[in-house]
């Protein structure tokens, strides 16, 4: 993307007068002082600007730090994170959480991540919902027996290859002893048990329950399956089949004869994860939820990572080439050659038909630790401004690069989670595969780069890390961006709005949007939104000239009538 | 119905301090009723000549929801009524959450409702209060008045001392008061005038200073109050004494917990009085 050449007046909305430095102001306005302070520090203008050397420098934004008590805030909690997001999408790991009910029940199938298994004899328990169920009465003497039980039953039920356990707010509390438990029962029972220290309460968000859940798998199941792999074989690190991305992906990948070792985690199997170590390459596409995992794998068994973003058409193509530059293979470079002059003429058709349709129109992005980046990508292919974005629970090397990673303060609630100390293995340790990254360098090939959003993004755009549900509002009121990209616990409150909202967590029952295909997908369901004629008839109910309504309109809303659709 | 709660530094006495003052009140003829708020559920043991069979936790546990107070309660010396909360085995569970659990309990099975003609309810509660679950007696006008059972040793005084923060808060939103330390001799050197100031700059009394004496041991040995094994000894008297000044108690208040400075320079003072005197 090239920067805007009038960087101190780019308009984001409404009327010319609505720069980011405004609708900064607006949001910050009536906040209390020691808010505001901090706020002041997440909420920043994408000020870009050229060192002597040529090199970029950007604003400092304060992410994963705790959100002030009172605001709402888009954010999940460390279990969320850990159990759903990151052990979700695995399917033959029977996942037991120890807790209350309510803890189970409302983590049960919620992010559409999918999976397919070869033959229906294969193991699925996905759509199972596996419970301590933990009483009073376990909370006063402890729950361990409960779950010494548990686990005991679930395997006398379904023989698995593993299980893990899952800690709740309340067994963090009482200090039932998780990881001895499932040791023991491990041993009792011949097959993997390993537990998680991921009590809800734990961090800012829920990136903590990511590190918490990749932390445990890097212990406990990499490495265990030293099955040989091919040369062009390769991991997808960060990768969570929301709407079968992951099919899409795996797809590409086999008609170019790259060889996927293992997802973490969409659509995976704990034997791929077992086995991942034994790949060439890691692929890193959500950096946030997994870079150190790729750095541990790096540091014990020598395999390099790179990043990769298989969102949008051109960033699929560019990524696939990335992949097949490192082998630096012919015909590996011909078969990727081949898939993508294959894929492309679909995408161009498309952009054709939606781009003109698209064109000019603007979104905002809050959401996730990388979507709120990768998705700019297909808006800029449809010709849509991503005017400001934000992530939920990124860090701040997901938004100014890792080259920011030796200045990132560690405070408390970061050194509260727990930091593996990794080593070259003796045995399993690959120093062709080291020598090879070497090599490639020396050539000119980067390795572990990740720029982050802002770098992409447009100068004088808006960050806003970890968006309230105030900033919100008073953000689309002054922008009235044409499409919002959130979660379900926004949409409502944004369409009530009178603004489409894309729901990027679990694509709205949409998807795949990953690939060339997805990119389609995607292209046609933004049209759908930015284009319909029913967002201007949406009256919000305090509109209705209420005080209260009065009160917290700080700028006068037009409600254009859009242009009438050319689809007959 | 007069509600209290004994508190204080764990192994300072309190349980045998509560059972024999509620022996004396049982003498007296009053009608008492101790709950026990300690996992260890040895707080009635001298009462009832032996300790409890059954908790309110593990009736809680065995019998489901279909508890009747019979289950949990049984009479002691003096037709007192005796009640243990019970817990989780050390270290593992949460004890707090038990007493909650206890008390709430016992209210709903109408433990202290008006026909069991109470004249008063004891809760003898564990050590230091560690989480919200111990500081349920004195929550929610529960009890109204507390005790804090001290003696001179520097520990004791400094739990005392952040007992009273506890009942501070706790006092400013309910009705809870302290009525007074009960010092439980060590033989410290001048032990009960020390405690007596502390009492004061408390903004409270040292109800009763109990001497140290042997035959509480003795009594204790054969799972029985002073009263009970021998109520002619000079002991069973100090607890009469207690129980009677308990009973005429009229000052009730909201402590004034002292800084850790203020707490270290009254026992400097009182030990250089000492070092002087000697």
């Amino acid at each position: 993307m090239s920067e805007s050449s009038t960087t101190s007046d780019m308009v984001l909305g409404g009327d010319a007068s609505v720069t980011a430095a405004v609708v900064r102001e607006e949001l910050l306005r009536d906040y209390p002082a020691k808010t505001k302070k901090k706020r002041e520090k997440q909420i920043v203008i994408n000020d870009k600007q050229h060192g002597d050397d040529g090199s970029l420098q950007l604003p400092v934004v304060a992410a994963n730090s705790r959100t002030v008590p009172g605001i709402i805030s888009q954010r999940g909690c460390c279990y969320a994170g850990c159990k759903g997001v990151i052990l979700g999408p695995t399917r033959d790991i029977v996942n037991i959480v120890h807790g209350p009910i309510g803890c189970s029940f409302y983590s049960w199938l919620t992010r559409r991540n999918q999976t397919h298994t070869p033959t229906d004899e294969h193991d699925n328990f996905m759509t199972y919902c596996f419970s301590t169920d933990m009483t009073e009465e376990n909370i006063i003497f402890g729950g361990e027996k409960r779950l010494r039980q548990a686990i005991q039953e679930a395997y006398d039920l379904f023989h698995p290859k593993a299980i893990a356990v899952f800690s709740t707010c309340p067994v963090g509390l009482i200090g039932d002893d998780v990881h001895q438990i499932s040791a023991e029962m491990k041993k009792q029972l011949g097959i993997n048990v390993f537990a998680f220290s991921c009590e809800g309460y734990k961090g800012v968000s829920q990136s903590a329950g990511h590190h918490i859940a990749n932390n445990q798998i890097f212990k406990h199941v990499i490495g265990e399956d030293d099955t040989q792999r091919s040369k062009w074989s390769i991991n997808l690190l960060g990768e969570y089949n929301i709407g079968g991305d992951a099919f899409v992906i795996e797809d590409l990948l086999e008609r170019c004869g790259i060889e996927l070792v293992s997802t973490f985690s969409g659509n995976s199997t704990y034997d791929q994860f077992a086995n991942a170590h034994m790949a060439r390459l890691n692929t890193v596409m959500c950096h946030r939820s997994i870079n150190y995992v790729a750095d541990m794998i790096e540091k014990k068994y020598g395999t390099p990572w790179i990043k990769v973003n298989f969102i949008g058409a051109n960033a699929t193509a560019k990524s696939l080439r990335k992949i097949a530059e490192y082998f630096d293979d012919r015909q590996l470079t011909e078969n990727v050659e081949r898939v993508i002059g294959e894929e492309f003429p679909a995408v161009v058709e498309a952009q054709r038909k939606y781009r003109p349709r698209c064109t000019g129109k603007r979104a905002v992005l809050f959401v996730g630790g990388s979507r709120a980046h990768h998705y700019q990508e297909l808006f800029s292919e449809l010709g849509m401004e991503t005017i400001a974005a934000g992530y939920e629970f990124a860090h701040r090397d997901d938004y100014e690069g890792r080259q920011v990673l030796p200045s990132i303060k560690i405070d408390a609630d970061s050194r509260n989670i727990e930091e593996l100390r990794v080593d070259a293995d003796q045995d399993k340790f690959r120093e062709s595969d080291r020598q090879q990254g070497i090599q490639r360098e020396k050539q000119g090939y980067t390795l572990r780069e990740y720029d982050g959003m802002m770098a992409e993004m447009k100068d004088q755009t808006l960050i806003i890390d970890d968006i309230s549900h105030s900033e919100a509002e008073r953000l689309i009121k002054m922008v009235r961006p044409d499409v919002f990209c959130a979660g379900i616990k926004e949409k409502y409150s944004v369409q009530k709005m009178g603004v489409p909202c894309k729901q990027l967590h679990n694509y709205d029952y949409g998807g795949p949007y990953a690939g060339f295909a997805g990119a389609i997908n995607f292209y046609e369901e933004i049209d759908r939104m930015v284009n319909a004629r029913i967002w201007s008839r949406v009256q919000p109910p305090w509109e209705n000239g209420t005080p209260a309504a009065d009160a917290i309109s700080p700028l006068p809303i037009s409600m254009e009538e859009p242009e009438e659709s050319t689809n007959p | 119905m007069r509600k209290v709660a004994i508190y204080g530094k764990g192994g300072i006495g309190k349980s045998t301090t509560t059972q024999n003052t509620v022996a004396a009140l049982a003498e007296m003829g009053k009608k008492v009723m101790v709950v026990g708020c300690d996992p260890k559920a040895d707080s009635t043991r001298l009462l009832l000549n032996g300790l409890a069979q059954k908790t309110v936790l593990d009736t809680l546990r065995e019998e489901g929801e279909d508890v009747e107070l019979e289950d949990i309660r049984m009479e002691g010396f003096g037709n007192t009524l005796c009640t243990e909360s019970g817990g989780p085995e050390p270290g593992v569970g949460c004890a707090g959450r038990g007493i909650i659990t206890s008390i709430n309990l016992l209210e709903q099975l109408g433990a202290y409702h008006e026909d069991e003609q109470l004249d008063y309810v004891f809760y003898d509660v564990l050590g230091d209060v560690v989480c919200g679950g111990f500081a349920m007696p004195i929550r929610e006008g529960k009890a109204q008045e507390i005790y804090i059972v001290c003696s001179g040793e520097m520990m004791a005084m400094y739990a005392a001392n952040n007992i009273c923060k506890g009942i501070r808060k706790f006092a400013e939103a309910g009705g809870v008061r302290l009525g007074g330390l009960i010092c439980n001799s060590r033989k410290v050197d001048n032990e009960a005038e020390m405690i007596d100031e502390f009492a004061k700059r408390l903004g409270s009394q040292m109800i009763h200073f109990v001497p140290r004496d042997n035959d509480v041991q003795r009594a204790e040995i054969r799972k029985m109050t002073v009263i009970d094994w021998n109520s002619t000894c000079a002991q069973a008297d100090e607890y009469r004494m207690l129980a009677r000044q308990v009973d005429d108690n009229d000052q009730f208040v909201i402590p004034e917990p002292l800084s850790i400075e203020e707490l270290e320079s009254l026992l400097l003072d009182f030990g250089v009085l000492e070092a002087a005197a000697a």
